[in-house]
Parts: structure tokens; sequence; C-alpha cells
């Protein structure tokens, strides 16, 4: 399923391309950005026509286009790219079930909402009495999507409640993982979860209301004139229906949707109902550093996480890597084959696939916990790098030397381990710490499979304040805090063995 | 009394013949000089007898342990002189450490670099290197000390010390073999010279 849905985003994205460099220029035109992997029913490319996307929210869009006077043009964006792709005017308006909130509110242009959801855990049904509301689920892991409304609630949760927060990168892993038992609950909007339970049976929305938000378009700051003319056009298709019919369509209408436009059009105000009911979000404001306060704690305890999984992965890397060169070197005919695929095939394919096949690919056969998955997927990753490395520094220790070990009479063991080995290891220690550097980055990978490390923390802080700024410049801190000290710890290293 | 004794050796290199009916005897004491310009064999020769490449035909008979002193002398780099010397007797002879450390401290001392014990390979002269060598060479106790070109780093005057120091371990009873193709130091320490051309070996003295 996710394979298909990739690469009929990918053929979108390519006829996306292909038609704005031959589409005439004629017709004027409303860009509105949105993310095609997101799925229905907001946006997804058309499964009998992948050059066209299709969803409420092209709709939308549609409606928005024809009020203007202009057709609709879409614009793919990575979810977690739209605030900062709508404030650099990449698009007139982004549309992808963005919520609304505070900080949007201070950083963009912001429509009236023009959809309300509710926030809904869902469990599997063997745990249904179990799991009642969040209160239930201390100690627990709890799935979400990342820098979503439903993220600050878990955030929220996670400090009364002593919940787990686990984010994802897509809608779909949360529900298959919650019925493999790799969470114990999700939290997320409605239509989200009916999906996610339409989709995996054994799986139980429950009743209760966790918070209530609202979907909105997004403009540049600059763009508050046309922002104005759309909130137009929007309680215009309130009022005569036209809202109403393309959410009948793709079924997602109720009667919370009447009760918001009645409120919407009673008061023609920009913002005629706050942003969410979640607490945290309507009262902290969108103030950058008192964000950045509240975000400090979670960035180091992310930052910890950085470190410990790329220790451990580089200890790994390190052992395998040596047995590698070793067998690589001393090994039989077959073994030397097989561990040279095991070096092009690891070394010719993305981290980011084999650490989905660890993670999600084997999880019918074995079922790993997320971090141990993280560990052997860097692990295993770098141990192909390490040994080309540790292989190079063994061979180009002198033939004499080892010529002169035989004849003193040492064993091939002993040779490897008094004379060819520390002279490699010597050779191979500036590589080395090249390679852990690198490593301490490509750990923000593995966010992809749940884990969330300071990379992931960070764009989650930059998504929920609406700028990458402080965000950037306090991760950049803390990964060359981090990576400082080892190359210096590397330079001692060898400036005491030259004088050794 | 016969120490080594080559026999009919025959050595090949991907199926080339490099070396040919190499039939020669040493004694215990005696210094055998393989005389031969670059290229005719001798460090094919010793290599061979020294066991680091497999011969293709005929025999060597030589006791083990064989000491070798490689023409670039083959220091361990990572590690001192000293070191250097000792490793072999604690490692292979099983050897109490502290007696070798002092015994190969003695075999510097008596090449004349005890001195040097503490410097690493690299901060050796090529002078240096090549007694510290000579002494590692001597620590596992070899009746036979195979030398390929022995003088190639060092001047005139070190060149009559190191003749001196090969007459004197010769009397102590080892046998040893020299490849070298300079003519006067055979002379000057050799007691037998066998010339070598073409991978064959002939009696000259």
């Amino acid at each position: 399923m996710i394979s298909t849905r990739a690469l009929a985003f990918v053929f979108v994205v390519c006829l996306t391309f292909v038609s704005v460099t031959v589409r005439s220029q004629t017709v004027p035109e409303l860009l509105w950005g949105g993310d095609a992997e997101g799925g229905a029913p907001y946006v997804e490319a058309d499964a009998s026509d992948p050059s066209r996307v299709v969803g409420f929210d092209v709709e939308i869009a549609g409606l928005l286009a024809s009020g203007l006077g202009r057709t609709a043009r879409f614009v793919q964006v990575g979810f977690t790219s739209i605030d900062a792709a709508a404030a650099r005017g990449d698009f007139a308006v982004g549309l992808s079930g963005i919520e609304d909130t505070p900080a949007r509110r201070a950083r963009l242009a912001v429509t009236i909402p023009y959809y309300e959801f509710r926030e809904v855990l869902t469990v599997r049904s063997s745990d249904k009495d179990r799991y009642r509301s969040l209160a239930d689920l201390r100690g627990h892991r709890v799935a979400t999507l990342g820098a979503t409304l439903a993220y600050d609630l878990l955030v929220d949760a996670e400090a009364r409640d002593g919940i787990i927060p686990v984010t994802y990168e897509d809608d779909v892993h949360p529900y298959s993982d919650l019925l493999l038992g790799r969470v114990d609950a999700v939290v997320l909007d409605a239509i989200l979860a009916q999906r996610g339970v339409r989709r995996n049976s054994g799986l139980t929305n429950q009743p209760v209301v966790l918070a209530v938000g609202h979907y909105v378009g997004i403009l540049s700051a600059e763009q508050s004139a046309l922002r104005d003319r759309m909130n137009t056009i929007l309680r215009d298709a309130m009022r005569d229906g036209r809202l109403e019919r393309i959410f009948r369509r793709w079924d997602v209408w109720n009667e919370d949707q009447p009760r918001l436009y009645a409120r919407v059009l009673a008061d023609s105000s920009p913002y005629p109902v706050p942003a969410s009911t979640l607490a945290s979000s309507t009262t902290s404001g969108p103030r950058t550093w008192e964000a950045a306060r509240r975000y400090l704690p979670a960035l180091l305890r992310a930052a910890v996480v950085t470190v410990v999984l790329s220790c451990l992965s580089m200890a790994l890397a390190v052992i395998a890597g040596a047995l590698i060169a070793s067998g690589r070197i001393y090994g039989t005919a077959p073994l030397r084959a097989a561990l040279t695929a095991y070096v092009e095939v690891i070394r010719g394919t993305p981290l980011l696939l084999q650490l989905f096949v660890l993670y999600f690919g084997l999880a019918a056969v074995v079922e790993l916990p997320a971090f141990l998955a993280a560990l052997l997927g860097l692990g295993l990753n770098y141990a192909a790098y390490e040994s080309e490395i540790y292989r190079g520094a063994l061979e180009a220790v002198p033939t004499g030397q080892l010529d002169a070990a035989r004849t003193l009479g040492f064993s091939e063991r002993q040779t490897f381990l008094l004379v060819r080995a520390p002279q490699a290891f010597r050779l191979a220690l500036a590589p080395m710490t090249n390679d852990f550097v690198a490593l301490l980055k490509d750990s923000s990978l593995v966010s992809v499979i749940t884990v969330v490390e300071l990379t992931k923390e960070t764009s989650i802080f930059a998504a929920n304040i609406g700028s990458w700024v402080i965000p950037g410049m306090m991760c950049a801190a803390i990964y060359l805090a981090m990576s400082l000290p080892l190359a210096r710890v590397a330079r001692r290293i060898e400036r005491g063995w030259r004088h050794g | 009394m016969t120490v080594l004794d080559v026999r009919a050796m025959e050595v090949r290199r991907s199926e080339r013949v490099i070396v040919a009916d190499v039939t020669f005897r040493a004694a215990a004491g005696e210094i055998v000089a393989l005389m031969g310009a670059s290229g005719a064999g001798k460090t094919s020769i010793l290599r061979a007898i020294a066991g680091l490449d497999p011969i293709a035909s005929g025999t060597v008979s030589i006791p083990q342990p064989v000491g070798m002193v490689f023409q670039f002398h083959h220091l361990f780099a990572n590690m001192s002189a000293h070191r250097n010397v000792w490793l072999a007797p604690v490692h292979v002879l099983k050897r109490p450490r502290p007696e070798a450390e002092l015994r190969a401290q003695e075999l510097l001392l008596s090449l004349g670099v005890g001195d040097r014990a503490s410097a690493m390979p690299h901060e050796l002269s090529g002078g240096e290197a090549q007694r510290v060598a000579i002494a590692r060479a001597l620590a596992i106790d070899p009746h036979v000390l195979l030398m390929d070109e022995p003088t190639a780093s060092l001047d005139a005057a070190r060149r009559g010390d190191l003749a001196a120091t090969l007459r004197q371990l010769a009397t102590q009873g080892r046998t040893i073999i020299i490849a070298t193709h300079d003519a006067e130091f055979a002379r000057a320490c050799a007691h037998r010279e066998l010339g070598v051309r073409g991978g064959r070996v002939h009696d000259v003295s």
C-alpha cells in the first residue's frame, strides 16, 4: 500500500513539474501548496489518473480559485515544510489539513477555519475497557504525527499523566504499530482515526474527545488582503452549502460543522474562533524565546538519545567492521565473497531504506523495538564503511614487517594483534573520527522509525513555533558541542602516539 | 659440522623459474657470502631458505629458529627499538619478560645501540636500524643468521664495524649467510664466497 502510494506520489510530482514547464500562462493561476503523501480525504493522487490530485482540500482550492477568477494549480510540498514554503511565498495558499495554531496566526496570514475536528484516542479493541483516556496510559507509548495539535496534547499528557509520546512521519504506521503492540494507543484527529480503524481490524476509537481543532488555509503574512478575499469566499460557501457538499462527498460531514459555520458567520473578524481547545497552545502564545525555554529540556533529552545511539552504533560498527575486514583479508574464498557482497549491498543502498526494512519490513518476522532497530541499522550500515577503512589500513602495513614477524616465529594471530592491527588502527583513527561525526548526524534519519532524536525534536519545535531560526541555531549548537570535543580527543590521541 | 644443507633447490614465481638447482652447505661458525649483481636471485635464495617463499623442488635442511636481517630492516614501526628485540622471546619463546628485556638491552649494548633502546624505528638512522634488526634476529638464538644486503645503508667506517661484529658472532658458533654485491665487504668477513647469476649458484672461492 505504501509503495503504490509512494509511486503515485512520485508520478504526481513529476507530472506537476512537466505541466509547470509546458503550460501557457494565459489563464491567471492560483498556486496552492499541499502534501499528496498526506492521502485521502485531504490530498492524494487520483488512483485512476495519478497526474491529478483529489481530496476535499483540492476541491476547496478549486472553490477559492474560481471565487478569485483563477484556475487552481497544485504545488507539492512536504507536510513539515508547508509553513516555511507559505512564508516564502512558494504558493499563494497552503491547504492540506493544516491545523489552526497561535503560532501560525502570529507568523502567517491564516484563513477562517473551514472544518472542525476532534482529537480522538484509538486503542486495540481488546484494551477498549482498560485504556479509556490518556490518564489510563501512564507509562505506555502513545503514537501520533509530529508537529501537530495531537503532539502538543501528548506533550501535555506526558507531564500530567506520565504517558510516553512516540512520533511518526506518516499516519499509516501509528495504526499498524498499534496492532503489533509497539504502541498502546494513537491520538490523532477523527478523520485519520476513522481511516486507521477502517484499514486495521481490531482497533477501536474511544468516544472521549481530547481536544477540538480546526483546519485552515495559510498564506504569507504580507498576503492578508488576499486572505480576507478568501475568507469572504469561504463564508459565502458556508452560507450556500458548497462547503457542506464538498465534505459530504468525502464522507466527513458531521454535526460539528454547522455549529462551526454558525459561529464563523456570526463574527466577521479574521479570527472568529479560538485556534483550538488545547490549553497550552491557546494560552502559551507564540513568543519564540518563551517557546525556546519550554523546548530546551526536550532538545537536551533528544541530544542524549543522539549521543547514546551514536556511541552504541559506532561501537557496533567498529567491532563488526573489524571482523568484516579481518574476514576479507584472512578468510576463505566463500567467506570473502560473502563479506564483499555485504559491503557492496550496504554501501549501495540508502540507509533510510535499510532502516525501513529493519523496522517495518521485518515486523512480520521479528518485532524489533525502535531503538534496537535504529542501533542495528546505523551500526551495521557503518560497519560496511568501517570495514573498508580497516581493510585499507591493514593492507597499508608494509608486508616486510609481516615477513619479519614470520621469520621470528610469530603465529598469524600474534602478528595480527601485536604488529598489524596496532599500526592499522593508527592509520584508521582519522577516518574513524570522521565517520563518527558523520554518524552523529546520520543518526537523525532514525526519526523515520519513531526514535525521537535531536533533529526530529528540533523539527517538531520549529513546526510548532512556525520558524526554524531559533530551533535551528539551538540544534546546531548542540551538535557542535557534541562533535567538536571528538575531533579534539582524536587529535590528542594521534599526538600522543607520535611521541610514544 | 654442517648446519645448513641446501640441495637442488628450485623456486618459481607464477611458473617462472627464478632460482634453479641451488646446492650448498654451510658449517657452524662459517660465514658464507652469496655474491651477485642486483636481480641475480640472491634475495630469492635467502627468502626460500628462511621459509618465507615456498620451494618448488629440492630440499632445505636448516635448524629452527632462523634469524633474518632484511635489507630495509623492517622493524615493527609501532614499538620502540627495545620492544622490537624482546617481543619474540616473550611471545614466541615464552621467556619471562624481565629476563627477555634484560637480554634485549645486552644485545643492543653489544651492538653499540644501547643508548637508542627507547627510540622509535622512524627515529633511528640506517646504521642504527640495521643493528637493532640484527639484535632482534639474534634475540631468538638462531643457529643460522641470514642477512640481505647488510651494507646497503652503511658508510665505509660502519661497514668495517659490521664485518667485525659478524666475525665475532661467527666465533660464537653461528652460521651466517650474507647476500651482497659488495665484494670488498665479502672479502673482509666471509670465509667462503658463492657467485649467484641467473638464479644459479657457483663456487668462486
